[in-house]
């Protein structure tokens, strides 16, 4: 397998620019060399706005990184759901119901509730940073893992959705009035939240500037 | 690609991009996010520290129902706390509950706030936490007046019947036994619950029960100092001396017992009695509502005979009319001049007020002497006292008073002005009771029955008996041997006797002598009446031969003559 070039020639090297939006490539003006120029660069066939790299993406990614950490608090702490029945009220946090599972005998389902809602929201977080500060620290550590990690990161975001998916299923069907009902506690808007975030800070993230950093080294 | 880095590479002419001005936000509004999340995330951290209410301990004697996290403290059914935690306490005799309580709850934690864990519980004919068979037990709170603070507190074993804020009064009842009651059973008020016993502790001294009933509003207006408040509890079967009576409140309170209450008509317009104010608790109806009679006369009565069945409370009856009841019943000893006699003394209460008749109207009340007079007349005109059966069931005696002119006159004492307000009561003479004279007359006879000498008699039967019995063995030996002689004479006779017989078959027989000569004597007499038939033939065809004869034969006729007159 051959390994990448240690010095590869890409787009922002050249000056060139890509549309995302038409395809045609472009010169960036000068000065415009660098990713964070002060200069709005558009596209001469179809005036999208053009850019060597996301724009702000790490500060971008950071700011949605922090939200989502500190959102993840109370997604942990609140209630997900608040059941009322014949038996009264209850409401269970995340942990609780991984809580109740384990002890009830159904460790595969508190298992699988831990990893989906507990551990992979935490785990992207902390990819993320890790992420973010290789990446600002211009480190050339590990370039393909850490690109094979963000494509990961990626992808597992959605699937963090399905608590939210699961408590908004069951509260629409779970609906006997005097009986039985359930509602969505703060918990889960949090939750969402979080979810939501990881997701926005992964697509900010702009994978380039992983291998920018050699560029970076060399120039 | 391996050419030097930062050489463009030959490329087609491409277009510059236009270069716009930068939007001059400089400020980047992404970090809006972190600041709203942390804003959020700050507040509900604030949030739940300022939310996070004091904490109690309670302790129980038990900890079932009480579950770490999930048993929640209630008041009126509103949330206020959660338990956080259940231990045993250091000394494990009781369960110490650790909760925690909603922000607010610092004012409800006074000296008299009470906890009890409610549980599904039957009792005073209610049933209670029901819905905690399906939702678990909770701690029920009963939030107290005190301003005092407190957070230790002990939990109650039984829910108390009356929460602290519930409108009535709590009153307090002396009763002698507690009945079928508990706490929670039922307070009546002409058929209405109006209340429920509170609480009830024994007497120190265990001489009786204290009882505490709540009434609730609106109903504890009807209880004045003058109400009275009596037993309910389950069947009242009385057996008196007017025979059986089954008294009964309602189907419930037979059930389950119960108290009911209820204010005499002339005392309704009394003020409502203050709360705490003591009662005495009847045991029954009858007792609680006989009307104090105004008007009370007492007498006694001395009966020389035995009282037995004769109660406190039986009525005086006068012709089927009750006046009055004993009140007292004691022996005392009766000194004559020659014996002292036990005797029982009978107390009675009697309301003259009953003796006026209906239509008396206003007429003026009699004054004690006046009545006292009236009564001497009474007894001189033979009012007496009997005891007499009320109910052969029974066998309850009640006092009967009525008119014996046929008793002897008794004298009354003279009367003396104001004699009633010496200690002194009027008596009134008493006869024997009907049965008691029935068990005279069989006592009289008994007597007589036994001052008969049974054994005297008896000895005297028995030698007579021996007596008889030898002369009949006498007559037994000596009857045997003569009697022997005459059967063996007998025998002799009989044999004669067919001798004789045996003689007499022969003499008749047909060639005997005898019959022989009778034979010639019948034929002798044929022949003789065969010439009587010619005469007469001869007398028929000529009757003169009577007067004259046969020819030659006159003296015959005549004969004939005579003969033939006889005939006719």
């Amino acid at each position: 397998m051959n390994r990448p070039a240690a010095a590869a020639v890409t787009g922002a090297s050249l000056g060139l620019l890509n549309c995302h939006v038409c395809g045609q490539l472009s010169r960036a003006a000068a000065g415009a060399h660098e990713a964070h120029v002060a200069h709005a660069a558009r596209c001469p066939r179809c005036a999208s706005a053009l850019h060597l790299r996301k724009p702000d993406s790490i500060s971008r990614t950071w700011a949605l990184l922090v939200a989502a950490m500190i959102l993840y608090v109370p997604a942990n702490m609140l209630p997900m759901m608040k059941t009322s029945s014949l038996f009264g009220t209850q409401s269970d946090t995340i942990m609780s119901g991984v809580i109740y599972f384990w002890t009830s005998g159904s460790w595969y389902l508190a298992l699988i509730i831990f990893f989906a809602s507990i551990m992979v929201p935490m785990l992207k977080m902390l990819a993320l940073v890790l992420l973010l500060v290789t990446v600002q620290k211009g480190s050339r550590w590990q370039r393909e893992q850490r690109a094979r990690l963000y494509r990961l990161v990626e992808f597992v975001g959605r699937w963090s959705m399905l608590d939210i998916y699961v408590v908004a299923v069951i509260v629409a069907l779970v609906q006997l009035k005097a009986l039985a009902t359930i509602e969505p506690g703060p918990g889960a808007i949090a939750f969402g939240a979080v979810v939501v975030l990881t997701m926005f800070a992964a697509m900010t993230f702009d994978p380039r500037l992983i291998w920018d950093a050699r560029e970076k080294n060399d120039g | 690609m391996a050419d030097a880095p930062n050489t463009p590479p030959r490329l087609p002419e491409l277009p510059d991009a236009v270069v716009a001005p930068k939007s001059g936000r400089s400020l980047q509004l992404v970090w809006l996010i972190p600041l709203v999340a942390a804003l959020v995330g700050g507040w509900l951290a604030v949030k739940a520290i300022v939310d996070k209410g004091p904490t109690v301990t309670i302790s129980f004697h038990s900890a079932e129902g009480l579950e770490k996290g999930k048993t929640k403290l209630k008041y009126k059914d509103v949330e206020i706390g959660l338990v956080t935690d259940v231990a045993l306490s250091p000394d494990t005799t009781r369960v110490i509950a650790t909760a925690e309580l909603v922000k607010d709850a610092e004012k409800y934690l006074v000296e008299d706030t009470r906890f009890w864990v409610v549980r599904p519980r039957i009792s005073g004919g209610t049933v209670t936490g029901l819905g905690t068979l399906l939702s678990g037990s909770y701690i029920g709170v009963d939030i107290g007046k005190s301003s005092k603070g407190r957070h230790e507190f002990v939990g109650l074993e039984v829910p108390p019947v009356i929460s602290t804020g519930a409108p009535g009064r709590e009153f307090v009842l002396h009763a002698p036994n507690i009945g079928s009651l508990d706490v929670g059973s039922p307070v009546y008020f002409r058929r209405l619950q109006a209340g429920q016993v509170s609480g009830h502790t024994l007497d120190k001294g265990g001489r009786g029960v204290t009882l505490k009933v709540f009434i609730n509003s609106p109903y504890d207006k009807f209880v004045n100092t003058n109400t009275r408040f009596w037993q309910a509890s389950g069947i009242d079967l009385s057996l008196d001396a007017n025979g059986v009576k089954i008294t009964t409140e309602s189907i419930v309170s037979i059930l389950i017992g119960g108290l009911a209450f209820e204010t005499p008509v002339e005392s309704t317009d009394l003020p409502p009695a203050p709360a705490d104010t003591q009662f005495k608790l009847f045991p029954s109806a009858q007792l609680a509502l006989k009307n104090p009679e105004p008007d009370v006369m007492k007498l006694t009565m001395v009966f020389n005979e035995s009282t037995r069945g004769l109660l406190v409370g039986a009525p005086i009856d006068w012709r089927g009319i009750v006046y009055g009841h004993v009140t007292a019943i004691s022996p005392v000893t009766e000194k004559t001049k020659k014996t002292r006699q036990f005797n029982i003394k009978v107390e009675a209460e009697i309301y003259p007020q009953r003796m006026r008749p209906r239509d008396a109207g206003d007429a003026p009340v009699l004054s004690n002497d006046r009545r006292r007079a009236l009564m001497n007349t009474m007894i001189e005109r033979g009012l007496r006292a009997q005891l007499r059966t009320g109910s052969l069931l029974t066998g309850q005696l009640y006092v009967a008073l009525d008119f014996f002119p046929d008793q002897p006159k008794i004298k009354t004492k003279p009367l003396v002005k104001g004699a009633l307000a010496n200690d002194e009561l009027p008596e009134i003479p008493t006869i024997p009771s009907a049965l008691l004279e029935l068990q005279e007359i069989i006592g009289s006879i008994g007597r007589k029955i036994d001052k008969f000498p049974i054994e005297a008699v008896g000895a005297d039967l028995q030698a007579t008996l021996k007596s008889a019995t030898r002369v009949m063995n006498q007559i037994d030996n000596e009857l045997v041997q003569e009697a022997r002689g005459t059967m063996i004479d007998l025998r002799a006779a009989l044999v004669d006797a067919r001798k004789a017989i045996d003689a007499a078959d022969a003499a008749l027989r047909p060639n005997s002598p005898l019959s022989q000569d009778a034979r010639d004597a019948m034929r002798e007499i044929a022949r003789a009446a065969a010439a009587f038939r010619v005469l007469a033939d001869y007398l028929e065809r000529q009757p003169d031969a009577l007067l004259w004869g046969k020819k030659g034969e006159p003296p015959v006729e005549k004969k004939e003559g005579s003969k033939s007159e006889e005939k006719k």
